[in-house]
């Protein structure tokens, strides 16, 4: 299997096509729908997001407390479409990969294509499996959330597959 | 009249909750592994192992099968020779429920409906009680996930609609998880009573086993069971929601006479990690 090394680099991003199974090592953030919302705010007032998203990957996904000893919970993906609103807004601001589960809004694929970007599916349901993957994890933003905050993940061979690819293809 | 502290029910409840989300019910479990042992699809039978994979890795280092450790949903058979003595029902189970997900360390998921703020233990419980003979207590905690739950869909069919409009209906409802809920899914199918006894039956349906002999009568729901499940492993949404020839593991239908003017239709999905865990006291 294909491994990638994060950030994304343009030509990583234009190589991919729907399908390819790849394993991801690097950092991540995790975002989910309150994040994205005051994201989206942000945004719409022209303010500067708390964090760097250019080139960034952002993992849909709001995991469990860790026990003792382990670098995080149970961690697997949450459903994307629900952030479908939201994307493009960050997909303008440099933001080129996205991790989660099931389909995406048209407006989501051609905001895709358009700024030449990623959506990768983790196996949903498969949290406990996706947790040895994380190496490291610390909150990032937003704590306020409790398990909606921001979280900066350190993954190792965290393993996804193509969902739509840079071309605007999707897997569905 | 048997006495029992419902201090005895918040440990119970307790209990339930971690067992019921790092230990895969043994029926959807064997489910799973008969679908992957099934697939002929390269990429789907990876798909299964890793599902197989993710429930030994949560039963061996006691983690959350899936982060989502839902929303708890407690069902309560009292029997009416139970004396129930110390705190109220209500308060125990709802402290049952916050210790074990802070035992677990699992995820607080519940906010305040409108103001969305956490509640921070996944407290308060949605509770059903049921008064029923005997001298015992039997316990049921499901934890509900979102994803799945967020797909659920009720009609209020005319009651000259035919077998086939419903079954459109429950088909369409699948369909329309498609693969965004966790797929492959449980289907469970609530049919007839009211508006909410139908909503009420499709989540008991999702209780009912979905592997080994389900029905020994070919009951006019056994048999509806079989065809909607054939029907909906036609979608060919698989694993993942990426194609594969389990899209259900099973379809389960409770059902309850219903007023001649009308026909309620429930259905409540279930993902591939359809948890729940029982207890009797
Ligand atoms: S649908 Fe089920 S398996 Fe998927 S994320 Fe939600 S609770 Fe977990």
């Amino acid at each position: 299997m294909r491994k990638i090394y994060l950030p994304l680099s343009k030509e990583t991003i234009e190589d991919l096509r729907i399908g390819d199974e790849v394993l991801l090592t690097g950092t991540i953030y995790t975002a989910r729908d309150q994040a994205h919302k005051r994201f989206f705010e942000l945004l719409k007032k022209n303010k500067k997001l708390p964090v760097d998203l250019k080139a960034q990957t952002i993992y849909y996904c709001g995991p469990t407390a860790a026990r003792p000893g382990n670098a995080i919970g149970s961690c697997g993906p949450t459903t994307s479409s629900r952030m479908d609103a939201f994307t493009p807004a960050l997909l303008k601001t440099g933001l080129k990969g996205m991790i989660g589960k099931g389909s995406r809004s048209k407006e989501v694929i051609s905001a895709i294509k358009k700024y030449k970007a990623v959506y990768f599916l983790a196996v949903g349901g498969a949290g406990a499996y996706l947790s040895k993957k994380v190496k490291r994890a610390r909150v990032a933003v937003f704590k306020d959330l409790g398990p909606e905050a921001v979280y900066e993940l350190s993954v190792k061979d965290f393993p996804v597959i193509v969902g739509i690819d840079s071309t605007g293809r999707s897997i569905y | 009249m048997r006495t029992i502290n419902v201090k005895e029910i918040k440990k119970a409840v307790s209990d339930l909750c971690i067992k019921a989300n790092t230990d895969l019910r043994p029926d959807v479990f064997s489910a799973i592994k008969k679908a992957a042992g099934l697939e002929t699809d390269k990429r789907a039978k990876k798909i299964w192992g890793v599902l197989i994979e993710n429930a030994a890795i949560a039963k061996r280092d006691r983690l959350a099968i899936c982060q989502d450790t839902g929303i708890a949903c407690v069902y309560l058979e009292i029997g009416r020779d139970v004396k129930l003595t110390g705190a109220s029902l209500e308060r125990a189970v709802n402290d049952g429920v916050k210790l074990g997900y802070r035992r677990g360390y699992f995820r607080a998921s519940i906010v305040d409906p409108l103001t969305r703020k956490n509640t921070g233990n996944n407290a308060p419980a949605v509770i059903k009680t049921k008064i029923v003979n005997g001298d015992k207590v039997r316990l049921t905690v499901i934890p509900k996930g979102f994803g799945c739950e967020n797909k659920n869909q009720i009609k209020m069919f005319k009651p000259t609609a035919g077998l086939k409009d419903v079954k459109k209906f429950i088909i369409d409802a699948v369909r329309q998880a498609g693969p965004d809920a966790c797929p492959p899914y449980v289907v469970g199918v609530g049919i007839g009573g009211t508006f909410e006894k139908a909503a009420e039956l499709s989540k008991e349906a999702l209780l009912k086993t979905v592997s080994g002999v389900r029905c020994k009568v070919l009951s006019p729901e056994c048999r509806l069971e079989k065809e909607l499940l054939k029907e909906i492993n036609k979608l060919k949404i698989g694993p993942a929601g990426i194609g594969g020839k389990t899209t259900a593991l099973a379809v389960n239908i409770c059902s309850h006479p219903t007023h001649i003017a009308g026909l309620p239709v429930a259905v409540s999905i279930g993902c591939h990690a359809m948890r729940s865990a029982t207890a009797v006291i």
